[in-house]
């Protein structure tokens, strides 16, 4: 059976893997309508696909390597340019623990 | 005048681009006034580049560029707040053989935010309005890129990009031209990318024939993106003949499809019938579980692609305040849109443990038997004809009422062949009570010079 709604500790559950605070409102609107979403997704089930292989992409490709060179790349001061956080050289980012 | 008789009178130099290009600017500038279309105009930009023009295909001509793609120093939003300030150290491949062929770049169109929508409603800017009646949308998510080429009495041409019908769907709503080219055949190096299974970047014209003159500068092997074909790439602006041509029409694409486009699509189709093309109706019969396989593949693309969006190195920055969990997710519920946190957790949903098979895999395996289901048309078929859009330019009173659903079903005649990969051109084939619509044009991988003489055929 289709799957009808997503309880909200399932929704906060996916928002905190996918990294996203949610307000209150935005839980209320994203229940129903994510629930209504994967129910449609649910059609897909009625497709026989033993045998079939998934495409990651829709041509068949293949890796492409380099030599292994050194190459000419961005200035630092260009790779700092966007960003406030950043100190002798290296970015600066939020605490791990 | 057109791209092409504008190109060569400049290289002869019978145009002063200095003189022209600042009557363009301030037209630039009341257009946007009241169609919205740009994110950034780059006039100083523009006249920095006029100072050394290469000599090139391009020579002198406005380019707009969908603010998805990189452009050196000029800021590239992708419609996002979360990019609200990124100037990127570097062009985009795409961008920066256009001006190394003289083409000069005007402005950054306005797009649904990161390209997540149909109707340039998901903006974080601005929301471009139709130019055939201004409480209408463009459609998406190209949306700017369609506006302005619709509305500029001036040379020009657009770079779009299509996931699953970004490029044509503008193009039918705003009654331009638009080809979205086989998955690879242009660059993605330097696209703010939305699903990199999907994207393709491909260029929009009031004419075919100015479409063929910038796929001819745009497509080919790059280096810098792993995913480009290195097959070699015709002169797309020698026209060929299209006597002979079979013609499939898909009759599942006529289903739920206004009376009135229907109409206007089969001229069109009887138009190729007079140039000597054979017309044979078929069916393609996983054209309904296409749109859900699409949502779930784009979506899930879409929600790793973003994650990189998270405070750090570039983009939307706060205080470096708590654990790396509570600043990531803070950012992020500040930065990104209503649309983009749904995409993101639909992606995340359906990727998940316990559920990658049902809905990811699921997916990827029936995208394999659309892709199956056009290779079998295509042996017979040269190309296949059927509306773009399923309806005319929507009133944006309209589409506030429609629920996610009701929005992502907008797309259902246009992400098959995205998701295949495959080439389509739309083009203009009539109006109704002032309205544009969309005759779409669909051919095997790599085979644009098809879709470029049928459409030149029909439309110039």
């Amino acid at each position: 059976m289709p799957k009808k709604g997503v309880n909200e500790n399932e929704l906060l559950h996916v928002a905190e893997i996918a990294r996203l605070k949610l307000s209150d409102e935005e839980i209320k609107l994203f229940s129903k309508q994510i629930g209504d979403v994967i129910a449609w997704f649910d059609k897909l089930s009625e497709v026989d696909t033993k045998n079939v292989k998934p495409s990651m992409h829709p041509l068949e490709n293949v890796n492409v390597a380099r030599e292994d060179s050194v190459e000419e790349c961005l200035d630092t001061k260009d790779v700092f340019a966007n960003t406030n956080h950043k100190e002798k050289g290296f970015f600066k980012g939020p605490r791990i623990v | 005048m057109n791209a092409l008789d504008f190109i060569k009178k400049a290289k002869k130099g019978e145009i002063n681009l200095e003189d022209f290009y600042s009557k363009l600017f301030k037209k630039l500038y009341d257009i946007d006034k009241k169609y919205e279309c740009f994110i950034t105009i780059c006039e100083e930009e523009a006249f920095n580049q006029l100072k050394n023009l290469p000599n090139g295909r391009l020579y002198g001509l406005p380019v707009s560029v969908k603010d998805a793609l990189c452009t050196k120093d000029v800021r590239t939003t992708a419609g996002s707040r979360i990019l609200s300030d990124y100037k990127p150290p570097f062009d985009s491949t795409v961008v920066a053989r256009i001006k190394a062929e003289g083409g000069v770049i005007i402005g950054k169109t306005c797009m649904d935010e990161f390209g997540f929508g149909g109707f340039s409603t998901n903006c974080a800017f601005k929301v471009p309005k139709n130019p055939h009646d201004i409480e209408r949308s463009c459609g998406g998510s190209s949306g700017g890129a369609g506006c302005i080429t619709a509305v500029l009495d001036e040379p020009h041409i657009a770079i779009g990009e299509s996931t699953g019908g970004s490029i044509s769907s503008p193009a039918s709503f705003c009654g331009v031209c638009g080809l979205t080219p086989t998955y690879g055949r242009v660059s993605r190096y330097g696209l703010i990318d939305y699903a990199n299974s999907l994207d393709k970047i491909g260029p929009m014209a009031k004419t075919v024939r100015e479409i063929a003159l910038m796929l001819n500068v745009i497509a080919g092997f790059d280096e810098k993106d792993q995913t480009t074909l290195n097959e070699n790439v015709p002169n797309y602006e020698k026209i060929d003949n299209i006597k002979g041509f079979v013609i499939g029409v898909p009759k599942e694409y006529f289903d739920g499809v206004s009376d009135v486009i229907a109409e206007k699509v089969w001229d069109a189709i009887k138009k190729l019938e007079d140039k000597g093309c054979k017309i044979k109706e078929l069916s393609l019969k996983m054209t309904k579980y296409a749109l859900p396989a699409y949502y779930v593949t784009a979506t899930s693309e879409a929600s790793t692609n973003l994650a990189k969006f998270c405070g750090m190195r570039y983009g939307l920055e706060l205080p470096l305040e708590g654990n790396f969990n509570e600043y990531f997710s803070k950012v992020r519920a500040q930065g990104f849109g209503e649309e983009a946190k749904r995409r993101i957790i639909l992606g995340t949903y359906a990727r998940m443990s316990g559920y990658r098979s049902k809905y990811y895999l699921q997916a990827l395996k029936v995208r394999t038997l659309v892709i199956n289901d056009f290779k079998k048309a295509f042996k017979t078929c040269d190309l296949l004809a059927a509306p773009t859009m399923p309806v005319l330019a929507p009133r944006f009173d309209e589409l506030e009422k429609l629920s996610p659903i009701e929005n992502y079903m907008m797309d259902v005649l246009t992400v098959a062949p995205n998701l295949a990969g495959i080439p389509m051109l739309s083009i203009p084939c009539g109006s109704i009570d002032g309205l544009p619509a969309g005759l779409h044009l669909m051919a095997d991988h790599l085979q644009e010079q098809k879709l470029i003489n049928a459409g030149v055929a029909l439309h110039g």
